[in-house]
């Protein structure tokens, strides 16, 4: 099978998919995309099967050169995308040729980006998925990051239209971010005053941010208890450990743990949050629960209604 | 039965408020009645000591039925018990080669190597979580008098296989990695393999009672040296 040959994976660069699901019984955690409307909408681009494997790439600087006649998109933080050294946009379906080469750069501002082509990279799934999840060892090619020399495996692709999202709808990825929070686990468990500071204050994010969860310096908020017996986590659930330093946890944290929880951030949120690299701002404000489900479901159909167009020929 | 909200589209059900094995049982009775009564709804679910993660579906439900569903269920599991759950023996090679903490466990709780390994060895414990890596299984409750506490500094790397204790648990070390329990000795089964069908020897509710081998037998049933 030919596909995508990796040249340099740049700093990181793992093949997800839309997630490793059902599997917590286990100790298996999601995996996935972190910022899940680019990788969606880069598979609604190419008009993948939602959920068809692509790269996420981290800070960019990465080549490929390509091994079969497809299509390809890239979408996410504003890599400069060339082909054969010419530039070309992302949010764009792109048509490509055996032996051309693809070079991202680095992005002015956020810091994922995801590259999908025709029909998605085939890998061989682990429980039902090809998400890379380092720290279990499982999914991609089987080796972990992707790295010089690896092929990306893809099937030859009836012809696709020249889809694009205009520049107007394109996400915009700036150094501050709103995370919206349903309070919830041990919230009763951090005095009154600790709440106003969590949702009244600038936090920053630290270097100590990853696919695990994104660890955050600013005002301490403490529980009056130290631990508790672990519990299940899931995803976005914002941990306060001893020193009182929020850490929002992602798709590849720990299935259980033992530190208090003052709520979860909304999913939706999310998705900037990891495009925010050290030194960016997050805030914290709470929502409810029917806020929350609203939220949701009104994403969902603006989502369906974004406005993606075609090129003409 | 203590519902607090967990996230946009989870609740956390608190059946309990310490390692106790009849609070594991209900949360076990829960944890097997959830997907009926929840169906296609439901995502997922992380049983622990005294919890139920419950994850679903926000588009096919939401959070005020299903916390009416468990509240249904609570009232129902008051009448019943769960079952005892398989009993899995686990091959133990307790030494000072294979377990690094040992001596020292030994000399703190005042016991000889041979009275720590018995004690270990005598108790069966039962599978109230598996999380932190794929396949760790928290066992629980090790004896009083070889409990232990954590190192103050964690080891880089703790190898596969690896029979720990921290606190009052106990649990066998799946695949390599950093860890800061007392290493004690070292179980040749694999605890995940990908691979294998049923990938992991254990589930939650499952009794385990470790067998003290000795090196050969850990060699011959394919440890690693």
């Amino acid at each position: 099978m030919s596909g995508l040959h990796v040249e340099d994976p740049g700093l990181l660069a793992l093949l997800q998919d839309g997630g490793r699901r059902g599997h917590y019984r286990l100790g298996l955690t999601d995996g996935g995309p972190l910022d899940r409307q680019a990788f969606d909408l880069c598979n609604r681009l190419l008009e993948n099967p939602a959920g068809a494997a692509a790269v996420e790439l981290t800070f960019g600087g990465a080549r490929f050169t390509v091994g079969i006649d497809s299509y390809l998109c890239v979408t996410g933080a504003p890599m400069p995308l060339r082909i054969n050294g010419e530039e070309r946009s992302t949010w764009e379906v792109h048509p490509v040729r055996e032996g051309d080469s693809i070079a991202l750069g680095h992005p002015p501002a956020g810091c994922r980006a995801y590259l999908g082509v025709a029909g998605g990279f085939q890998a061989e799934p682990v429980f039902g998925s090809v998400s890379t999840v380092l720290r279990e060892g499982l999914g991609g090619l089987g080796t972990g990051k992707l790295a010089p020399g690896d092929l990306l495996p893809c099937t030859p692709a009836p012809g696709r239209r020249r889809l694009y999202l205009p520049e107007a709808a394109q996400p915009r990825y700036n150094s501050q971010v709103t995370l919206r929070v349903i309070p919830g686990y041990q919230q009763h468990h951090f005095p009154r005053l600790a709440q106003r500071r969590f949702f009244g204050s600038r936090y920053t994010v630290t270097d100590r941010a990853d696919r695990m969860g994104y660890r955050l310096e600013g005002p301490v908020v403490r529980a009056d208890i130290e631990g508790l017996l672990s519990e299940g986590i899931c995803l976005g659930a914002i941990q306060l450990p001893a020193d009182g330093q929020p850490i929002v946890l992602l798709n590849d944290r720990q299935t259980i743990g033992g530190y208090p929880k003052i709520g979860a951030a909304l999913s939706l949120d999310l998705a900037r949050l990891a495009q925010q690299r050290p030194g960016g701002e997050v805030v914290f404000t709470p929502i409810t629960q029917h806020a929350a489900h609203n939220a949701l479901h009104l994403a969902r159909a603006f989502e369906a209604s974004r406005s993606i167009q075609e090129r003409g020929p | 039965m203590i519902i607090e909200l967990a996230g946009e589209s989870a609740v956390m059900v608190y059946l309990g408020e310490t390692m106790d094995p009849a609070v594991a049982a209900r949360v076990q009775a829960l944890a097997d009645a959830l997907p009926d009564a929840l169906d296609e709804a439901l995502l997922d679910l992380v049983p622990s000591y005294a919890s139920l993660l419950v994850v679903y579906d926000p588009y096919l439900t939401d959070h005020m039925a299903v916390v009416r569903k468990l509240h249904h269920l609570g009232y129902a599991l008051e009448q019943g018990r769960a079952g005892e759950g398989r009993l899995v023996e686990l091959p133990a090679w307790y030494s000072c080669e294979s377990g690094a903490d040992l001596e020292e466990l030994a000399r703190r709780a005042g016991l000889a190597m041979a009275e720590v390994i018995a004690l270990h060895s005598g108790t069966d414990y039962r599978v109230y979580a598996i999380g932190f890596a794929p396949g760790f299984a928290y066992l629980g409750e090790v004896d009083e008098r070889i409990a232990a506490p954590r190192l103050a500094t964690p080891r880089q790397r703790v190898p596969r296989g690896a029979i720990a204790i921290a606190d009052r648990q106990t649990a066998v070390y799946p695949a390599a990695s950093p860890g800061g329990w007392n290493l004690v000795g070292r179980c040749p089964r694999r605890l995940f393999d990908p691979a294998a069908d049923p990938c992991m020897p254990v589930a939650v509710g499952d009794r385990v009672r470790f067998r003290p081998i000795d090196r050969e037998e850990y060699l011959a049933l394919g440890g690693e040296p």
